[in-house]
């Protein structure tokens, strides 16, 4: 861990100031994955940009279209255990219990949970080469040790995987990121927030220099998914472990018609992994395994496995079928259950 | 009353525990010193080559940096490799940090930035800059099994496969039924929760005092003196308390020789503690594959025997383990034939891990035996009672005692086997298959040479020391049970001291050895106290005990009394107060001696059942149930015994499901060096784990009847639940950790 200065930021002001003048300087807030990748001088930053202070990024509020506003600073637990989300959004809470632990959640920030990186190996050793920590410096995972690797959007620069549970379902849910910067604010929609890795895969996000998550927005429509959801998460052991493959899916039915759907993975790519096309292939069409089969060949086409992980386009394409089938049965998979329904 | 509330036997909560969870106990790393220098270890990027250049330049210029060390410019130290040797290594040339410019595997230390804090000398560590010249490495077994070789030198302690007996190849070609499969187990990672970690204190004309993580005090005291040429007057070793050994505290490890020297140097105390990613550049079980051939007649009666086995070993020594001769001991079979052989990869020395050799073997042989078992259409249990065997066939001994057939049948009817229906995918629960499994475990009850001090003194306390650890295993309480027992006293009014080069002289803590070895020396030094008290209470005026012998006398409530008239007593207190004496002292040793070890094979035994439930569609393994029947002679501690095996049990379900050290053999490094990409089972993995002890009685293997615990616990495990898998699903997975990829692809 290297040496840095420590500016506590008073105002959002202060912050956004502070991350302009100094491209040296990071945020930190739970500290939960920046502290980690400090201790293996992966990040290295000259100034750590103190958030914690600022009341703004706190608290979860109603919005006036029926929808929630969570802020960045709000911790992963409180998401978890907020009863109005469990009601309007279960779909969210879920996939935050299926992430980390009780400790990590508790430090952990809904800010810092959208701006984690990567857990692939090559990033997070700096002796290996890794165009996401040195652009130029090669990708190690491809040809290497890539179980746990990408198999949809990846590029022949980067094939890390974005680790993220909670990420997975706010894309099913089509929230919005607030965001705050030197130009002022702007929301971006979810699935605009995160990036492919393409020839820039040190980019993770579309974030601007200097500019700050604020808060994420959840539409008030997005709570009609709250009968028919699931997340479903397959790992190596049954907790505390990223997913190999992870479905976020919601529905809404109409008798046994699907008249809206919402389907996201994790596990598998550079960002919560959506296709519209495959929720369409949904629509209007009756509610099972023939109908979950073509949605789910639809959302994984064009997966491209390296040496290690085509398991996972197979695993993916079941683990998209039960999540949908539990989702029509209003079955969520249960989180002390490890039992998959 | 002529008996106390026994002890030996009792479920007694552990003395250290209120010192551990109150954070009371004081590990290796968190001793304090004045100007403490903290050292942090730089690794090599490279797996085999030489350092063309090391600039330590801006390293040294960074705030707080006091020196740093690599091969230009360390201390001398011993010349010849021999003298850093250790009691337990195997043969080659040990590992000698900063020797040279040679690199020898990635992840070994390079340099030692000493820093007035930890911060410090890690931030300094990364200025570092370091060129290599790389030459070619392979680090991947399944190339360089090609070149296996029988070791040429044996390792200490580790029988050689026995000689062939019968003609294994031609029997088992003739068999009826027969199988012939390989099975390979992942090298897997020594991660107690305590990191390795050395704090010298520097006492002053050349004197040190070292905090050690290690399950050796004297082992590590011989190693420090021996390398650095001091009298071993002048290194102290201790290590009161140890967060998990598990074996990767046997040898002394690097932090211990770089905290030394840099100690010695500096003339200052110095503190060198691994973080979680280097110790992955250490002690780990080396990654095993294993060849199984087995033949039998029409009625599972085995006719062969074949298990060769290929270990992955460094290129400086021969680690060696028993992984084969389980097969040659563990049933009847006219025909065998053992090979060990090991491969030598540029990576660090394996060590021994848990049972060092047994899981490995035994998964290979245990699962063998499951598709032995469905091939001739037995009963697995069945199959094993038709092969068992009352010698140890490799050598010709007779067991000192085999409660196996009652392991079997206890842990069967806990288990509720006989409600198995035979054909695999026969069991689901809705969506899940059900699975249940079953193997066989053995390990050695060994006993060592061990001595003990009994102090007995005037307030009626007892003090009994030994230079053994207590490495998390229940040493404290189980020696402070044996000191009450015998003197008839409160556990209360004993008080333990272990893990003090200083003290009486003991081996290493391992091989499940501990409680039998140290247990016996204790009892022998309390023996002699009882003697002694015994001869001053006939001595005081008006003793009742005047025309008494030994076995008309008790010692019961910290008194002797007459057996034939309890009311008739004297305090122990009285007796060694009217000797004039303020305490008395025995120091005795306990050895296995020589006759019964040459008569006598000593092994424990353990049937493992587990169940597992899957979802065949995505992979999913949940081992729902475990019960495990254990055989280990006289159970000093059923508390602290049944912790011993659900720990073993635990780390097997880990081994079958999780465990991995992921090589990226292009680099030749270990690519998931943390705790969160290696994988060990999470609470959530672990649901019922039933222990049984089945009675045994043994009077051969110990003084004291202890066949000792550690290891037999993980033996069985994995192979249990590959054959519940199998049960589950008609799959036979014989490559772990059966990974969901693994279950989904077979």
């Amino acid at each position: 861990m290297n040496r840095f200065s420590y500016h506590r930021a008073e105002t959002l002001a202060d912050a956004i100031s502070h991350l302009r003048s100094n491209p040296a300087a990071a945020i930190i807030a739970g500290g939960t994955n920046l502290v980690d990748l400090m201790k293996y001088e992966v990040e290295r930053p000259g100034e750590l940009v103190d958030l914690t202070r600022l009341d703004e990024l706190r608290g979860i509020s109603e919005t006036p279209d029926g929808g929630m506003r969570i802020g960045a600073l709000v911790p992963n637990s409180d998401v978890a255990y907020d009863e109005r989300i469990a009601k309007l959004y279960p779909l969210l809470t879920h996939a935050v219990l299926a992430g980390a632990t009780p400790q990590l959640r508790n430090a952990a920030t809904t800010g810092g949970n959208l701006n984690q990186r990567t857990r692939c190996y090559y990033f997070n050793d700096v002796a290996t080469p890794c165009n996401k920590r040195e652009p130029g410096s090669g990708c190690g995972a491809i040809g290497g040790v890539n179980r746990i690797h990408a198999i949809l959007g990846a590029s022949d620069q980067c094939i890390a995987t974005h680790p993220s549970d909670m990420c997975v379902a706010l894309s099913a849910l089509d929230a919005t990121v607030e965001v705050a910067g030197p130009d002022g604010e702007r929301r971006i929609s979810f699935r605009e927030y995160h990036r492919l890795p393409g020839d820039e895969p040190q980019r993770d996000n579309t974030l601007r220099q200097g500019e700050i998550v604020v808060a994420v927005t959840l539409a008030g429509e997005a709570s009609y998914f709250a009968e028919n959801y699931t997340y479903l998460k397959l790992r190596d052991r049954l907790s505390y472990a990223f997913a190999l493959v992870s479905v976020a899916a919601a529905l809404q039915l109409d008798g046994g018609r699907i008249a809206a759907a919402r389907l996201a993975l994790g596990g598998v790519s550079h960002m919560p992994w959506r296709k519209p096309d495959a929720e369409n292939a949904l629509v209007g069409m009756a509610a099972g395994e023939e109908t979950f089969t073509r949605a789910a060949d639809i959302l994984l086409a064009g997966a491209q496995p390296h040496e290690h992980n085509a398991f996972k386009v197979d695993l993916a394409r079941r683990a998209i079928v039960r999540a949908l089938t539990q989702a029509a049965a209003a079955t969520p998979q249960s989180l002390s259950d490890k039992r998959i329904a | 009353m002529l008996k106390n509330d026994p002890h030996i036997g009792s479920p007694r909560n552990r003395v250290d525990g209120p010192a551990k969870v109150t954070g009371a106990a004081t590990y290796a790393a968190e001793f304090a010193a004045t100007d403490l220098g903290h050292g942090y270890i730089v690794e090599s990027a490279i797996a085999r080559g030489l350092i063309r250049s090391i600039n330590v330049a801006a390293a040294e210029a960074a705030p707080g940096v006091i020196k740093v060390f690599t091969h230009e410019n360390r201390p001398q130290t011993a010349w010849f490799t021999y003298k850093y040797r250790d009691q337990v290594g195997p043969p080659g040339s040990p590992f000698r940090p900063l020797y040279s410019e040679e690199i020898q595997y990635s992840g070994q230390p390079i340099a030692l930035v000493v820093a007035t804090s930890f911060d410090a000398a890690r931030d300094a560590a990364a200025l570092v800059i370091v060129e290599y010249a790389e030459k070619p490495h392979l680090t991947d077994l399944s190339i360089a099994r090609k070149d296996a070789y029988k070791p040429p030198k044996k390792r200490l302690g580790i029988a050689p496969p026995p000689d062939p007996r019968g003609d294994a190849v031609k029997a088992f070609s003739e068999a009826p039924v027969s199988v012939s499969a390989e099975y390979a187990i992942a090298p897997e990672h020594h991660n107690p929760m305590e990191p390795h970690a050395t704090t010298v204190i520097w006492e002053g004309d050349g004197k040190i005092t070292v905090h050690d993580k290690t399950q050796g005090v004297q082992n590590s005291q011989a190693y420090v003196a021996s390398v650095f040429g001091l009298s071993s007057d002048n290194v102290r070793v201790v290590a009161p308390y140890v967060g998990g050994g598990f074996g990767s505290g046997l040898r002394p490890q690097h932090q211990l020789f770089l905290a030394v020297m840099a100690s010695l140097a500096l003339e200052r105390s110095v503190r060198v503690e691994l973080t979680r990613q280097q110790m992955f550049g250490h002690v780990h079980r080396p990654e095993t594959i294993n060849a199984v051939a087995l033949g039998a007649d029409a009625d599972g009666k085995l006719v062969s025997i074949q298990h060769h086995a290929v270990a992955a070993t460094s290129q400086f020594e021969d680690h060696q383990e028993n992984v084969v001769n389980w097969s040659g001991m563990l049933y009847h079979a006219p025909n065998v034939d053992l090979r060990y052989e090991l491969a030598k990869l540029d990576i660090y020395s394996p060590g021994d891990m848990r049972a060092p050799g047994a899981p490995l073997g035994l998964f290979a042989l245990e699962s063998a035996m499951d598709e032995l078992a469905i091939a001739a259409k037995i009963d697995p249990i069945e199959l094993r009672l038709r092969n068992y065997t009352d010698h140890d066939e490799n050598d010709g001994k007779v067991f000192t005692s085999k409660e196996l057939r009652a392991c079997y049948r206890e842990g069967a009817e806990r288990f509720g086997w006989n409600k198995r229906n035979a054909r695999p995918c026969s069991m689901r629960d809705g969506r899940e298959l059900i699975g249940w499994g079953m193997a066989s475990g053995v390990w050695e009850a060994g006993m060592m040479k061990t001595a003990a001090r009994g102090v007995f003194t005037a307030d009626g306390r007892l003090e009994l020391s030994c230079a053994t650890s207590d490495i998390g295993t229940g040493t404290y309480t189980i020696l402070s049970q044996i000191g009450a027992e015998t003197l008839g006293l409160e556990m209360e009014q004993v008080t333990v001291k272990l893990a003090d080069s200083t003290l009486p002289a003991s081996p290493v803590q391992g091989g499940s050895w501990t409680a039998a070895s140290a247990g016996s020396a204790v009892m022998a030094a309390c023996q002699d106290l009882q003697a002694q008290l015994f001869k001053l209470a006939r001595k005081i005026d008006g003793s009742p005990f005047a025309d008494a012998s030994d076995d008309d006398i008790a010692f019961v409530n910290g008194r002797i009394l007459l057996r034939t008239n309890p009311a008739k007593s004297v305090l122990l207190a009285e007796a060694l107060a009217a000797s004039g004496e303020e305490k008395l002292e025995a120091e005795k040793s306990a050895s296995p001696g020589l006759i019964g070890p040459m008569r006598y094979a000593a092994y424990t035994h353990s049937a493992v059942f587990a169940e597992v439930r899957i979802d065949a569609e995505l992979g999913q393994i949940r081992v729902t149930r475990i019960v495990n029947a254990v055989a280990a002679g006289r159970i000093l501690n059923p508390k602290t015994a049944r912790s011993q095996i659900i720990g073993g049990v635990v780390w097997g379900i880990g081994m079958a499901l999780h465990e991995e050290t992921l090589t990226d053999h292009r680099l030749g490094r270990i690519m998931n060096h943390s705790l969160a990409e290696y994988h060990v089972p999470a609470n959530a993995d672990i649901y019922d784990i039933d222990v049984v002890f089945v009675e045994e009685h043994d009077d051969k293997a110990s003084p004291i009847g202890v066949k000792g615990l550690g290891e037999i616990g993980i033996v069985g495990t994995a192979a249990a639940i590959a054959n519940a898998i199998h049960h589950a699903t008609g799959k036979r997975l014989r490559s772990l950790p059966i990974t969901l990829d693994k279950l989904l692809a077979a």
